[in-house]
């Protein structure tokens, strides 16, 4: 195993961290952005530094840890690398949470009401799952629920918008899905914390289940692995994570799917190294793209989301390209 | 001593039964073979023992707490499963995972006995190797030493030679041999009949999920059997050589 990965990731995030604290368009010096961060002096620098562009930084931080950790616990437990956050529906359900409340209005009554009804939304996905999938049930019936979750809040969604009496509504909705991280306050790191803690807490605590899942489910339950209590600590962490961070930033994909990807032969495809690694590189890449979306189009509000994709999906399909020729 | 003990073991699949009141012992120090034709029940009768199916009747195994019982039995399914690309010694390595306290690392008695599998099961020269990348047979070593590794009283091993070129087929079963000197026991399905006559101290003949015989190899071999489970008829003759049992002609 490469030892140094673990420390090269903490000094990647801890760069593009500052990096993303002195990005932005009011064009602060970098010497007294720093300084105003820290002593408090200066108002207008003091306010932007530390209600806009920390909040933002951290969540960017606490978002791709979820992501990442989330991919990586997901890809280990069902043995598949094409596994990602989604998968099991909660993401989809946040979203129909989010955006209920965007056209009932809810969301514009006080300010946490958008990400309590995407957490609502998680929730009720979490507990769907476990009730179709069963306590017993295998890998295979976990994604079967996932999947049809997934339709299901896809469906809903599409009826939501489809009804909609509000064309500013379906567009505020619209915005909304594409993912971002713009203009989030300290209220939204506080609101997702909590949940993301105790979602890390839960899949970190998976690791050796992982590494005994690579012998497949028999060989792990004659190692002593409780697979019902792994599957379980699996489903509510990806949904305490991933959904909180749907609540704050709206649909973010590819990164719980390709971070584990490009990690895992620098930690010897161990699934339990994974987790860690893949929290760190989610928490870099979501920082590095977050930064992407103030530097190439600083007036058009591009969309975290969005770049994502357009940045993820030739990654992946440069991955697959790589996997395939090193098969041959 | 006993190592294993099943008391009418049955395990169903809907209303039909597929193992039907298995009732056998493995002692310590033995080397003992399930043998029986495809669908016979044997895989099925060793999941059923160490509680991966749910069945009625008694298994000494399943009553052991989950963290005791994966210290006294390591089990070696039919279907050979690696999922990532994970060094052998890792592999080997996930043999001491009941072994290990909660969140504690592996330590130098962990090391030692993963070393020793590995030399057993000739993969001392691949220890570094990534296990997807290697042949087929040389997988089922990998998980044979894993197995191994986990340094337990009793083995439940299923097929665990098919697939083997026959000088590691014949390491294995001396493997398991040498084991039942120290005192670890073995059950061990084999579809080899030869290798089963041969290497095992007694042998258990399974038809439609019902044990038929139980005994030393040359009396569980008989005519009448094989024409009975297997429909062949063979050649058994016990020479200077051991046991040797060639199957012949389908009878039916």
């Amino acid at each position: 195993m490469n030892r140094a990965i673990i420390p090269t990731l903490l000094a990647l995030v801890a760069v593009l961290f500052v990096i993303s604290l002195l990005t932005g368009p009011a064009g602060f010096g970098p010497g007294e952005s720093v300084s105003a961060l820290i002593s408090g002096q200066g108002d207008a620098i003091t306010l932007v530094m530390r209600e806009i562009r920390l909040p933002r930084a951290i969540l960017a931080v606490l978002v791709g840890t979820s992501l990442g950790i989330a991919g990586a616990a997901l890809q280990g437990y069902l043995r598949n690398p094409l596994a990602e956050p989604g998968l099991i529906g909660v993401s989809g359900s946040a979203a129909l949470g989010a955006v209920i409340a965007l056209q009932t209005g809810i969301a514009a009554s006080f300010a946490l009401a958008l990400p309590l009804a995407a957490l609502a939304g998680a929730l009720a996905a979490t507990l769907l799952i476990l009730l179709l999938a069963g306590p017993r049930g295998g890998s295979m019936t976990l994604i079967l629920a996932g999947i049809a979750i997934s339709a299901l809040a896809s469906a809903m969604l599409s009826l939501v918008l489809n009804l909609s009496p509000n064309p500013f509504a379906v567009s505020e909705t619209v915005f909304w899905m594409l993912g971002s991280l713009a203009d989030r306050s300290f209220t939204h790191v506080w609101i997702a914390l909590p949940f993301m803690a105790v979602g890390w807490g839960l899949l970190l605590s998976l690791g050796r289940s992982l590494d005994a899942l690579t012998l497949g489910e028999d060989a792990a339950a004659s190692l002593g692995i409780r697979l019902e209590r792994a599957r379980l600590s699996l489903v509510l962490g990806v949904a305490a994570a991933v959904g909180a961070a749907t609540a704050v930033a709206g649909a973010v994909g590819f990164v719980g799917l390709v971070v584990p990807h490009i990690l895992r032969p620098f930690v010897g495809a161990r699934p339990s190294q994974l987790l860690p690694a893949s929290a760190l590189g989610g928490a870099a890449l979501v920082l590095a793209a977050d930064i992407a979306t103030r530097l190439i189009l600083p007036e058009r509000d591009l969309k975290l989301g969005v770049l994502m994709a357009i940045v993820g999906a030739p990654l992946f399909l440069h991955l697959i390209y790589k996997t395939r020729a090193q098969s041959l | 001593m006993t190592n294993l003990r099943l008391q009418a073991l049955t395990v169903r699949r809907g209303e039909c039964p597929v193992v039907d009141a298995a009732t056998l012992t493995v002692e310590t120090g033995e080397v003992v073979g399930l043998i029986g034709p495809n669908g016979a029940g044997k895989t099925t009768l060793m999941r059923g023992a160490l509680g991966l199916l749910p069945h009625s009747g008694q298994s000494s195994l399943t009553d052991m707490p989950v963290r005791d019982r994966a210290r006294y039995v390591a089990w070696l399914p039919q279907a050979r499963e690696i999922a990532w690309p994970v060094s052998v010694e890792t592999l080997v390595t996930l043999g001491r995972v009941p072994h290990l306290a909660a969140g504690a690392r592996v330590t130098e008695a962990d090391r030692e006995a993963v070393s020793a599998a590995l030399y057993t099961m000739d993969l001392t020269a691949f220890r570094d190797r990534a296990a997807t990348d290697l042949s087929g047979g040389e997988q089922a070593r990998v998980l044979i030493a894993r197995a191994l590794a986990q340094a337990t009283p009793l083995i439940l091993a299923d097929e665990p030679v098919a697939g083997l070129d026959p000088g590691h087929q014949i390491a294995t079963m001396r493997a398991f041999r040498r084991l039942a000197q120290t005192g670890t026991s073995t059950l061990v399905s084999l579809h080899d009949l030869g290798l089963a006559a041969r290497h095992c101290d007694r042998l258990i003949l399974m038809d439609r999920g019902r044990i038929i015989a139980d005994g030393a190899p040359d009396s569980v071999l008989t005519t009448d059997n094989l024409h009975g489970t297997f429909g062949i008829s063979a050649h058994l003759s016990n020479g200077p050589d051991g046991l040797i049992f060639q199957p012949l002609e389908v009878v039916r």
